[in-house]
């Protein structure tokens, strides 16, 4: 009897967690070994006998030109967009947190830096896609104002549709850092600034006193989270440029959508969703131990 | 004891009854599932009432998953891919050499003869390896379109029906205007303007881009030609700004705001075309041929197919509903709504009610014959977008001849095909 109350007593708290257990089973678990399965085969679906071939797949994703490209692409466009999200959202982070400015000024501002947060990618695709445009509004600015004597064609261009992309990806994600940062700064006490002014510190000497290691953990957080976040980017690439023109902006992502879906390669994608895989769980056990060190 | 016999016999009933009421369902009780993209192209509500008629004579309910293209092919693949498509499909012809090898989709030849179906009506059947696939319902021809205004402003008398005249065209357009002579979308997400703005001009000219069904682009006398053309074009500055981003739906966008003079595009484009645009005054012609050719010129066609998944359970009324689909009277009814011509031979669509310039379309499709070499071969958009690779590559001059072009588009092409 004694024995059956302490079991029930043991078991309970996992009776309560049964329902989120068996979700991330069905959601996470399941997917992520069948996709480590596919990329032990030499081509699944598409072959209905597919035979084991151990890391074949592997060696040859990792001595594809292709792939090495696309990875190239997506360091650049991942390390560009988080050094300029972090600028941009600290800028705009202490613009908004400044006593020079009042409330409502404040206010209207915060919705319009906010803004590009607001959109779907679809949507960010679409708008920018149309500014771009050689007919755009941007390029009737750079005609009319002599910036170029021709019309520059941002996303047609090979030399040029990497960086059009990673601007687009900054516009649309330094909200985040923007907003996060904005309420860190909220959070640091105006003693310590005032302390530092008795001290005789200017403001440079507070900025990097006072406001960068307060905002330290917030600032590695979202360093690690964005990586990764910026790392799977897909929808806007592929709705703007779709990798193109050539491979110009292909990245992991839009290498392993055209493996999976116009190649009909559903190992090889596998193989390189699984390589992604590697990179972001890396990032994801530093996330966590400094999540854990800040606790 | 005696309640657990009752208990046991309670159940061999229970399991009886629900296995005569099983073996007694009717029509009534089986719903179809119909993905395709069309329903989002027809006028509102257009769709429902067709296959409305389908459960009126059948009592088989039909449940329609539109979306667009782009969306419903995803999610085709992935429904494909996980054994969960939807029982009846909508269907691209570039689709169904890889739906079929992956045994995705049911073979049709099998299900029409145990049906006894008379396919003699059927004007085309997609097939892999000896049987069909896919269907086409309707076919839409991609004619050349023309805006008049254009060509009166940079002095162009006549609509060219050659290359020289047409190279002529362009050149008065690029010297006496501001405008763009032709476009062709080359944005990688959508290959499909190797499709239909360049390989359409090929196949006007007689010329095609296989022998025996496999891959013929070296040594293409024809396919040179047509590449030389369009280098003479992109040299030139015929062409629109921005091709390699470009894709169809910002090359209509340009048509419909008179900034391009021609374009190759699918008829059905012709409505939305004529409502965004009511004042553009344009035409349909015939594609300009190479000099001195004189022979019949193929039509670029692409068609919404029609096939039945592999793990639909009811696949004899799927059979009924695509039956119904291809009968003449309905085929003929959803030709007229989609501004397309029927998949049954026998259908005699009446288009009076539309516009005029589908009338002129119609005759020039009937002038010809109808051509997509695309259709049914393996990963169609992945030959599509290597040729549009190496075009773009060719274009930019990082591959010195037409001829190291066509002989890498080639080795790519071959790999699919074996």
């Amino acid at each position: 009897m004694k024995n059956k109350a302490v079991l029930k007593k043991k078991l309970t708290p996992y009776g309560y967690l049964l329902p989120t257990i068996i979700l991330m089973l069905i959601l996470l678990v399941i997917p992520i070994v069948m996709v480590i399965g596919y990329s032990l085969f030499d081509n699944v679906i598409a072959n209905k006998n597919p035979v084991f071939v151990g890391l074949e797949n592997y060696k040859t994703v990792l001595t594809d030109k292709e792939f090495w490209t696309a990875v190239s692409h997506t360091l650049f466009f991942v390390i560009v967009s988080i050094i300029v999200h972090m600028i941009i959202g600290m800028t705009f982070a202490l613009i908004l947190n400044t006593r020079y400015l009042g409330s409502k000024t404040k206010g209207i501002f915060r919705v319009i830096y906010a803004l590009p947060w607001m959109f779907t990618a679809s949507v960010i695709a679409i708008l920018w896609r149309m500014m771009l445009d050689p007919n755009g509004v941007l390029n009737y600015f750079i005609l009319l104002f002599h910036i170029s004597e021709e019309k520059i064609t941002f996303l047609a261009s090979r030399d040029i549709a990497l960086q059009s992309v990673t601007l687009i990806n900054i516009w649309s994600g330094y909200p985040f850092y923007m907003i996060s940062i904005l309420a860190g700064l909220q959070g640091i006490s105006p003693d310590l600034y005032e302390a530092c002014s008795l001290d005789g510190a200017n403001t440079i000497q507070s900025f990097f006193g006072i406001t960068i290691p307060q905002l330290k953990p917030i600032l590695i957080s979202l360093l690690m989270l964005d990586f990764v976040w910026t790392l799977q980017q897909f929808a806007l690439i592929w709705m703007t440029t779709g990798g193109g023109p050539v491979n110009a902006t292909e990245t992991i992502s839009t290498w392993i959508y055209k493996q999976g879906f116009t190649k009909y390669q559903y190992s090889m994608a596998s193989t390189g969703a699984v390589l992604l895989l590697i990179v972001c769980s890396i990032i994801g056990v530093f996330y966590v131990r400094h999540q854990r060190s800040e606790e | 004891m005696k309640a657990r016999n009752l208990m046991k016999h309670g159940v061999l009933t229970a399991a009886l009854a629900a296995m005569a009421i099983g073996a007694c369902a009717s029509a009534d009780d089986v719903t179809l599932e119909f993905q395709q993209w069309w329903g989002v192209e027809l006028p509102d509500g257009a769709l429902q009432e067709i296959v409305d008629g389908f459960t009126e004579e059948t009592g088989v309910k039909i449940d329609l998953l539109s979306n667009p293209y782009a969306d419903t092919k995803t999610q085709i693949s992935a429904g494909a891919a996980t054994g969960t498509m939807a029982d009846v499909v909508g269907l691209d012809g570039a689709w169904v050499y890889d739906f079929a090898k992956q045994g995705a989709i049911a073979n049709l030849t099998e299900l029409m003869t145990a049906d006894g179906y008379d396919d003699s009506q059927l004007s085309d059947q997609i097939k892999w390896e000896g049987n069909t696939y896919m269907i086409p319902v309707v076919n839409f021809a991609y004619p050349l379109y023309v805006n008049l205004d254009i060509l009166e402003e940079a002095g162009v008398s006549e609509i060219p029906t050659t290359w020289t005249e047409f190279l002529e065209a362009c050149d008065a357009i690029a010297s006496n205007t501001d405008k763009a002579a032709y476009a062709i979308p080359l944005n990688t997400e959508a290959p499909n303007g190797i499709q239909n703005q360049f390989s359409t001009w090929l196949w006007a000219s007689g010329g095609s881009l296989m022998t025996d069904g496999k891959p013929a682009l070296t040594d293409n006398e024809s396919l040179v030609a047509v590449i030389d053309l369009f280098k003479q074009m992109k040299d030139n500055g015929y062409l629109s700004d921005g091709a390699e981003a470009m894709k169809e739906q910002d090359m209509v966008n340009e048509f419909e705001n008179g900034r391009l003079a021609f374009m190759v595009d699918g008829i059905s484009h012709l409505t939305t075309i004529k409502t965004e645009s009511p004042d553009l005054n344009f035409t349909y012609a015939p594609m300009p041929v190479q000099d001195g050719y004189e022979g019949e010129s193929g039509m670029d066609v692409a068609n919404w197919g029609i096939g039945i998944a592999e793990n639909c359970e009811h696949k004899e009324e799927a059979m009924k509903f695509v039956e119904y689909m291809m009968s003449p009277e309905v085929n003929a009814k959803l030709a007229e709504l989609a501004n397309a011509f029927p998949g049954n031979s026998t259908a005699e669509p009446d288009y009076s009610a539309n516009d005029e310039l589908f009338l002129t379309a119609y005759e020039i499709f009937q002038s010809g014959y109808a051509i997509n070499e695309f259709t049914g071969a393996p990963t169609a958009e992945d030959l599509m977008r290597s040729m549009n690779e190496q075009l773009i590559l060719y274009f930019d001059g990082d591959t010195e001849s037409v001829d190291d072009m066509l002989a890498a588009t080639q080795e790519a092409w071959e790999a699919a095909y074996n």
